[in-house]
This record gives structure tokens, C-alpha cells and sequence, in this order.
């Protein structure tokens, strides 16, 4: 009994005595969460920031949770927000007003600039790093690509003839697709199978031309390791001959391409027949309203648009920078795979970029959500795609009119809400 | 003796501590379940069972716990029984079984993956054998029963040890002197077991079937390691609405729906398995 | 040691027969826990690309690289401490409120006991997660906010529904008629359950006790969201492990099991001394 007071003595001082405020901005990220990224970016990347920095992540939920209440209990610890685009239109109301911040003489992107506006008159946050969705394929699937397909510009029907062929040739279906609980599938709907075969994300959501965009899936799916609906990350199953050819975010494929830099190549997302639709993915930093330092915390965003800073990030994240830097020449493999990918798939002639969902503020996890439930009622529930479509059509519907968004990119420019045909 | 203040001084602590870090914030959770942009309404329940998601979780969840508690049961009383009948290496075998306790749902789901997986070590026995010429998917979207037979040994894996340590605890509190004088009688071990230790268990009993009901309800990591969203269950789906969705009066709604099932399972318990009056809950 | 051997009533042949039994049964049920822990332990010393090869050995190649990543990863130890501090409290403060709430109900008839019963029950059967924003904005504005005392009071609310219903239990499975006497023979209350009572519970407080530990230990959610720079372990670690490569989740989880293995076996005294009971 005595050991046990003790013991609580001993344990509520210490429980005191620890804390205390540290003199350093706390960095509060949904980004580079792997561990050994985590690891990167405390080492690496801001290493040589003067002034001390607590690089912590934290998946989204716990992330939004923290946020959310330290800006309701109105103080906080946390001094900078690292986050995707989706992350910070949340919380947009309650982010500080960086247009004053003194970045140096770098040329930032102006598109994502003016992403980060997040539709309102004030710089909510400013673009950090990007990237994008690319194909990944195993040297071994090459030998059964179909006669006359040019990796660089492959369509859709192209890639189904080739997973159907080594589907037949090695006996067991070897495309691969994030479908998983963590995986981004719905990215890939948005922004890649509709505008390709609409030219639009939401406006034509239920068109004939989207019933045939999921008819086209379904052909694709049959060919595609069922074990799919598990993958988050595609290098996983791409490593273990899981999956020889698949779709995924870059910094998800680079420990394929690093671990076996001689076994895999990159190349473009495939084209349909409204082009090659694809989707530019942006992260971003912002200041809190409750932020403790805010002159700290407006230093540690410029350091974090440094060219040099840029570059370091790559190497930890591999995601891209998103200023004017010449990228030197010792990158990791994965950024070697997949710079030229991009730049073809980016410059290719029919290339259809289509933009994050823009001013949906907390319902752009619903706006995904319509995509994923269409893909399971459809792909996986073996559900009719029209009447899965008409349905879907009209929860989008309630969402954009209740968001009162207009249209973004690939769908035209619209006066209020933007509508759903 | 100090009369009938004894008791509330006794509960106070507990009481309060339950008051400040439970009842009150979820007393404004709750609160969340039946507003919708301030007004009082029912919207957020119909949502919720009008999800074409909802009726699949809720029946998942179910089953699973129909068939996940039995068999924890009869295992933690095997467990439990051996145990206290063995008479060399009894601490070894204890410490083997109590092992999963330290053992949080998130390893435990990483383990079992590592078996199950297309890539994984069942995989590799099997072919090792020589019984299947090329890797079976266990975890695919068309096979949910594999997924839910997977899903079910994950649990039973990771949570009987659970029951099995209350057991042990409540097996070590019949006095000895009853299985002597039966076996004096000469009541077979399997007698003994059902008319001594059973009966003698009860409270013990309930509150471990009432600990796991609840806990059975509330699984998550197990499943969404092991089949992802090929498996809905009303824990993840509360998440799901919570954090994906950012609808936090429709996540209430679901948080309300897991606790009314738990509670009334638990008052079924407490009625079956009803404990002699002096020593009543 | 046992007087169950000093009676030999069924016949010599049918005993060894039940022994083997019982021998094949603990050996059958040690494998069942014992072999998804070793092909863990397997997979997190095995190189990267061992993890991801098929088919898989059965033997680790004992290569430290993923292990050793987490030990040398940044801020691990400090983590691990703080993670040991708040588990001790919740400890402490599980047992310090649940123990007499749970002799009170197994002791005693009053008005209020349904009540309380259910509210302990109702805490275990809501989602934390829910309750993590408001109790966030509650620490934030105290202070309470990142400090080991504060996540150990949530991990409290956690763990107390245990201890109350497992001392309830305990205390329920004791003879009244024990306490009784020691009454007549002029013990007050206390001193009745002080010498009585509590030497044959404190193995069961004990387990009950290590039951908090391992709550608090493997809590991830209110850990991520209050604490920021007093992590504990698993908010440290399983914050990423989802998104890590399969070769280091192994080896994180290995990273998380490894201490609670340990833990459990420098109690297994108390696990083992309810042995002791009975034989008294």
C-alpha cells in the first residue's frame, strides 16, 4: 500500500514537472506522415530554419479535431498548418491573411495562388508543395503490351487490352488501383475517368458519356487484383508482384521506384475521348487565428518556399515544388521516374487538367463521398449505372447548391451554383 | 456503523470524475444527434438509416458479435479451467494467455494481415504444401466470407484473453473445500465443473460477457485493417461521417445508436444471468 | 502443494489420460496466441525485402534495419516515458476511484445504485472519439491541455468502467460472512476489510490494475489530439504507421508489443499469486 502511494507521489509530481513552454513554432501537418518522411522533414527539411521547429503530423481526423478545438477554446499551441488543399477549406473562416508575408524573390504558381484564396478576397493559405497522379508499371508487363501502344500516350481502352492480356498470358488479373479504405480512389474519378470521358466533373455527372466512363471502369476492374479494395498505397503490391501495372498518387509509388529503381517505369496517366483528364494535387501552409508567434510562424513560411527548402522537400516527400527552381542532379530514383512523366503528361496536347473542388468548404468530404459510393454501387455492388447515377446526381446536387459553388475547372464557369445537368 | 452515507462516500469519487470527463461532454454530443443547423430535428437519424451504407453495417455488427462472443466465452472458461488444473508451469500458461491483452486492435489487425494477405504467411504454408498452385486472395471484395472468417479469428485472437483474466481472478476465489468434498462424493470433473464452478462464477461471468458485448460493438481497427470498407461496420461508419464526411450531428446519431444497443444488451445480461441478491450490482 | 493429489479417486490410467489431455490442450492454445506474435517478430526482423517477398519464410533473417529506424527515430525515448507516465496514473487514478465504487455496490442496497451502474456502462459504450473535441476545448481552456495528467484523466474514463466492474466483481465473489466476522470480533468496517478483505482482492485489483495500464498504453485517438509535445508512444508512432511501408508498420507494431509483453510479464506475479488463494 505504501509502494503505491509512493508510486502516485512520485508520478502526479512528475506529471507537473513536465511541460512548460518551448520557444519553438509547433508545425501541424496531415502531410509526410510516413514515419520515415516524418523523420525527412524534422532533419532535413527544416533543420537549418533559424528558430526552433516542432514538426508534428497527424492523420486527418485527430488533425481537424486539435484544430478545431483549439480555435474554439479561442488559444492554442499550434503555430503553422500543413495540410492539402481539402484539409484548410474547412476551416477557412478562422485562417490568418498571408498576403503580407514577404516570400523573397521566388515566383510562386499563380494558379495554386489563387487556389488558396479558397474563393474569398484573403490569401488563406499559400501553396507549399504538389503533385500528381501517375502509371506505374512492372519491366515484366511490358512484353504484353499490345502491338503499336506508345506508353506515353496510351488511352483507356488501350490499358484495358493490355491488363486483359496479362490477365490471360500470367493466369490471374495483375492491374492495380487504390480502392482501400485509405487509398485515392475518389481523386481518380474526380479527376481523371470523368473529365476524360466527359470533360467535366460535376456538370455532366449523370451524361451518357459518365455512364459510359463507368461501363468503361467496369471492363477495367474485371482485369484488376481484386485485392484492390485493400491497397492504400500501391507500392506495396507493386514490390510483392501483387499488381504489375497501377494507378497512384507519386509520393505513393516512390518506395517501388527506390527500392528497385530497374524493375518499374513511370509513365502518363491514360486518355479518353475528351483527353487526357488528370488532376494536379496541391498542399499547402497557413496560419491559424490562434497561432502564439505569428511573426515566427510568417517566417517559417517563407523559409518553407525557399528554393533550397523546395528542393529538400522533394527528396523527403516527393512531392514537387511549387516555385520557379532548377532541380539538380542528385535526386532519388523516384523523382527521376517520375519528373519526365509528369512533363509529358502535363504537355501532352490533349492534356485536360481538372482542379481540386473549389468552395465546398466542409462538405468536400461528402463531395468525394459521392464518387466512392458510385464506384462501390457500381463496380462493386454490380448495381445499374444509370439509376446509380441518377441518384448520386442528386446528393451532389443538394451539395453544390447547398455550397452555393461554382464551377470549377474542367466544368465551364458558372453564375451561382454550379449545375448538374 | 457509519449508516447509509457509506456507500454515496464511497461512489462519490468515481461519480464525479464520470461527471466532469464523460456525462458532460456527452451530454453536448448528444445534443448535436438532435439539432441540424440549430433547430431540433430528427433529420440526422434519418440520414443515418436512409444511408445505403447503414443497413449492411448494422447487421455486420451484429453478426459479428453473435458469433465472436460465444466463442470467446467457451474459450476464456477453457482457458481459465486449464489453467487452474494444471500443476506445474501454471504461471508459464497464464502469462501466455494474458499476452494479447497488451496488445492493441491496431498490431493486432497489422498481424493478422500479415497471415491473410495475398502475399502473406497462410498463403505461404498452403503452397508450401502443395494445396493451392498459386496464392488464394482471402481479403478480395468477393469473397466477405473469408473476410469475415479472417475478421472473426483476428477477435477472438485478440480479445478473449480479456475474459479469461476475470475468470481466472473470479475461479480463485472458490474455496477449494467444495471441489474436495464433491470429489469425495465422486462427481466427475466435467460434474464438478457444471454444479461448483459454474454456478459459483456468476458474477464473474456477467461482467465479463457485459465487458466484451460492449467492447464487440465498438470494433473497428480489426475490421478496416482486414477488409477495408468491404466490411462496414457501425464503429467505422461513425468515423466515417465524423471525419470524412465532417458531419459531426449524423456521427452523433450513430455514436447514440451503438450506445442504445450496448445498454440494452447489457440490462438482457443483467436479467439472465442474474447474480444472488446480497451480492447484486 | 495441492491436496487434490493426496486422493487418488479415478484410476491411475484414466488420470493420465486427462493430463495428456490437459498437456495438449495448453500447448494447443500457447500456440494459438503465441504464433501470430512470432510471424510478427518475424516480418519486423526481416529486411524490406523480405517483408515484401512471396513466398514468405517462416524464420527471421534477423536483420535490425526497421527496428532500429524506430529506436533511433527522433524524440522515441522521451515518447516511450511519456507514454509509461500517463498509463502509471491511469492506473492510479482508475483504481483510486473504481475500488470503492465497486465494494460499494457489492456491499450495499441503496437508492441510486441502478443509476450509477448505468452511467459507468454507458462510458465504455460511446465512442471516445466523439468526445475528443470537446474535451480538448475543456483542457485547452484549464490548461490541462498536453500534460501527462490530463490525457491520463481521459484515459481514465476509459479504463474506470474496468476497475469498477472487475472489483465488483472480486469483491462480490468474497464471502460476506468473512467481513461478518471479523465484525463480532471487533473489527470496525475498516479494519475488517483492511486485514480481511483486501489481502484475498488485491490479485484481482492487481489484474484489474494492469487492465488500465494496457487501455491507457494502447489509446491512440485523445493521445493524438491532447498532446502536442508531450506524445505518447503510440500517438508518436501509429499516428504514421498507416501510411508507412509494410516493413515498418511490422516493425512498429513489433515497437508497440514488445513493452506490453514485457509488462505483462513483470505483473505476471500478481496474475499468478490468485493462485495462491485458494491454497491457503
Amino acid at each position: 500500500m505504501n509502494a503505491l502511494k509512493t508510486l502516485a507521489g512520485v508520478a502526479l509530481a512528475l506529471s507537473i514537472a513536465i511541460g512548460g513552454a518551448q520557444a519553438q513554432v509547433l508545425f501541424w501537418s496531415t502531410q509526410a506522415r510516413p514515419v520515415e518522411e516524418t523523420q525527412k522533414m524534422r532533419s532535413e527539411v527544416l533543420k537549418t530554419f533559424d528558430g526552433q521547429v516542432d514538426y508534428q503530423v497527424a492523420e486527418d481526423g485527430p488533425w481537424l479535431t486539435r484544430l478545431q478545438a483549439e480555435l474554439q477554446a479561442g488559444s492554442g499551441t499550434i503555430g503553422v498548418l500543413g495540410g492539402l488543399h481539402g484539409d484548410f477549406s474547412t476551416v477557412g473562416a478562422d485562417l490568418v491573411d498571408l498576403s503580407g508575408v514577404d516570400v523573397g524573390g521566388v515566383t510562386l504558381n499563380e494558379a495554386y495562388k489563387k487556389l488558396g484564396m479558397l474563393g474569398t478576397g484573403e490569401q488563406k493559405y499559400l501553396p507549399w508543395m504538389q503533385a500528381t497522379f501517375l502509371m506505374a508499371a512492372n519491366k515484366q508487363a511490358l512484353q504484353y503490351l499490345p502491338a503499336g501502344v506508345d506508353l506515353n500516350k496510351i488511352t483507356y481502352d488501350q490499358l484495358i487490352e493490355w491488363a486483359k492480356n496479362i490477365a490471360e498470358k500470367t493466369g490471374s488479373p495483375k492491374f492495380g488501383f487504390p480502392a482501400g479504405p485509405k487509398g485515392l480512389k475518389h481523386r481518380f474519378f474526380e479527376g481523371f475517368l470523368y473529365p476524360s470521358y466527359t470533360g467535366s466533373m460535376v456538370t455532366k455527372f449523370r451524361s451518357a458519356e459518365a455512364e459510359t466512363a463507368w461501363n468503361t471502369f467496369k471492363e477495367l476492374w474485371q482485369y484488376t487484383n481484386p485485392n484492390s479494395t485493400n491497397y492504400a498505397f500501391m507500392q506495396e503490391p507493386l514490390l510483392t508482384g501483387e499488381v504489375w501495372v497501377a494507378f497512384d498518387h507519386v509520393a505513393r509509388l516512390a518506395d517501388a521506384f527506390n527500392q528497385k529503381p530497374d524493375e518499374f517505369v513511370a509513365f502518363p496517366a491514360p486518355a479518353g475521348p475528351a483527353g487526357r483528364g488528370y488532376m494536379p494535387v496541391v498542399a499547402g501552409v497557413a496560419i491559424p487565428k490562434t497561432s502564439p508567434d505569428m511573426d515566427k510562424a510568417k517566417a517559417l513560411i517563407a523559409y518553407m518556399l525557399k528554393p533550397e527548402t523546395q528542393i529538400a522537400t522533394l527528396k523527403a516527400t516527393n512531392f514537387f515544388p511549387v516555385v520557379d527552381v532548377k532541380l539538380p542532379d542528385d535526386m532519388p530514383a523516384s523523382v527521376k521516374a517520375f519528373g519526365p512523366a509528369i512533363t509529358t503528361m502535363t504537355g501532352a496536347p490533349d492534356a485536360l487538367p481538372a482542379l481540386l473542388p473549389m468552395g465546398l468548404g466542409d462538405l468536400g468530404g461528402k463531395f468525394n463521398q459521392v464518387y466512392v459510393d458510385s464506384f462501390e454501387r457500381i463496380v462493386l455492388g454490380g448495381q445499374d449505372v444509370h439509376g446509380v447515377l441518377e441518384e448520386q446526381a442528386a446528393a451532389l446536387k443538394a451539395l453544390i447548391d447547398q455550397a452555393k459553388a461554382p464551377c470549377w475547372a474542367p466544368d465551364k464557369p458558372s453564375e451561382g451554383a454550379c449545375p448538374v445537368d | 456503523m457509519h449508516g447509509k452515507a457509506l456507500p454515496y462516500l464511497l461512489l462519490m469519487p468515481a461519480t464525479l470524475f464520470l461527471c466532469v470527463f464523460f456525462l458532460y461532454p456527452f451530454a453536448l454530443v448528444a445534443f448535436e444527434a438532435f439539432t441540424r443547423d440549430g433547430g431540433f430535428t430528427l433529420d440526422n437519424f434519418r440520414t443515418m438509416t436512409g444511408n445505403w451504407r447503414f443497413p449492411v453495417a448494422f447487421w455486420n455488427t451484429i453478426l459479428l458479435a453473435t458469433i465472436v462472443v460465444p466463442i470467446q466465452l467457451v474459450m476464456a472458461l477453457l482457458m481459465a479451467t486449464v489453467v487452474s488444473r494444471l500443476e506445474a508451469g501454471r504461471g508459464a500458461a497464464l502469462y501466455i494467455f494474458a499476452i494479447p491483452l497488451g496488445i492493441s486492435d491496431l498490431a493486432a489487425g497489422l498481424i493478422w494481415l500479415a497471415i491473410f494477405d495475398q502475399s502473406g504467411f497462410l498463403n505461404t504454408l498452403l503452397s508450401n504444401l502443395g494445396l493451392v498452385d498459386r496464392p488464394v486472395m482471402f481479403l478480395g471484395y468477393q469473397s466477405k466470407l473469408t473476410i469475415f472468417v479472417a475478421v472473426v479469428l483476428a477477435e477472438i485472437w485478440r480479445a478473449t484473453a480479456i475474459m479469461m483474466v476475470i475468470l481466472v481472478a473470479g475461479m480463485g476465489l472458490i474455496p477449494r473445500e467444495y471441489h474436495e468434498a464433491a470429489e469425495v462424493f465422486g462427481a466427475s470433473p466435467w460434474k464438478r465443473f457444471v454444479k461448483i464452478t459454474l454456478p459459483l462464477l456468476r458474477p464473474s461471468l456477467q461482467t465479463a460477457i457485459i465487458l466484451r458485448v460492449i467492447l464487440a460493438f465498438e470494433v473497428f481497427a480489426v475490421v478496416a485493417a482486414l477488409g477495408g470498407t468491404n466490411l462496414p461496420v457501425l464503429m467505422g461508419e461513425t468515423y466515417n461521417w465524423q471525419f470524412s464526411l465532417q458531419d459531426r450531428n449524423v456521427a452523433a446519431a450513430f455514436a447514440l445508436l451503438i450506445l442504445a444497443i450496448s445498454v440494452g444488451l447489457t440490462l438482457f445480461f443483467m436479467r439472465v444471468l442474474r447474480v444472488p441478491k446480497e451480492a447484486r450490482i | 502443494m495441492s491436496a487434490v493429489a493426496e486422493i487418488p479417486i479415478a484410476a491411475p490410467a484414466a488420470r493420465k489420460a486427462g493430463n495428456w489431455l490437459l498437456v495438449a490442450t495448453v500447448i494447443l492454445l500457447s500456440a494459438w496466441v503465441l504464433l501470430p506474435i512470432y510471424l510478427l517478430i518475424v516480418n519486423a526482423l526481416s529486411s524490406p525485402e523480405e517483408v515484401t517477398a512471396f513466398p514468405k519464410r517462416f524464420f527471421p533473417s534477423f536483420d535490425f534495419g526497421s527496428l532500429s529506424f524506430f529506436i533511433n527515430f527522433a524524440g522515441v525515448g522521451r515518447a516511450l516515458w511519456n507514454s509509461v507516465l500517463v498509463a502509471t496514473l491511469t492506473m492510479i487514478l482508475s483504481i483510486g476511484f473504481g475500488a470503492p465504487a465497486g465494494y460499494a455496490l457489492s456491499r450495499f442496497d441503496f437508492p441510486g445504485k441502478g443509476t450509477f451502474r448505468f452511467l459507468v456502462l454507458m462510458t465504455r459504450a460511446f465512442p471516445l472519439p466523439l468526445l475528443a473535441l470537446p474535451l480538448a476545448v475543456m483542457f485547452i481552456r484549464t490548461g490541462l491541455d498536453d500534460t501527462a495528467i490530463g490525457l491520463a484523466l481521459v484515459h481514465t474514463t476509459l479504463a474506470l468502467p474496468f476497475a469498477v466492474l472487475i472489483t465488483f466483481s472480486l469483491f462480490s465473489g468474497i464471502p460476506v460472512e468473512l467481513e461478518e466476522a471479523a465484525w463480532t470480533l471487533g473489527c470496525t468496517r475498516l479494519q475488517a476489510f483492511r486485514k480481511v478483505i483486501l489481502p484475498l482482492a488485491l490479485p484481482g485489483i492487481a489484474a484489474s490494475a494492469v487492465f488500465a495500464f494496457t487501455i491507457s498504453w494502447n489509446e491512440v485517438f485523445a493521445a493524438a489530439v491532447l498532446t502536442i509535445e508531450n506524445r505518447t508512444l503510440t500517438a508518436f508512432l501509429l499516428q504514421s504507421l498507416g501510411e508507412s511501408p509494410l516493413y515498418l508498420k511490422f516493425a512498429g507494431g513489433a515497437a508497440l508489443v514488445i513493452p506490453a509483453l514485457i509488462f505483462i510479464f513483470a505483473v505476471r506475479k500478481y496474475l499468478f499469486a490468485m493462485w495462491g488463494i485458494a491454497n491457503r
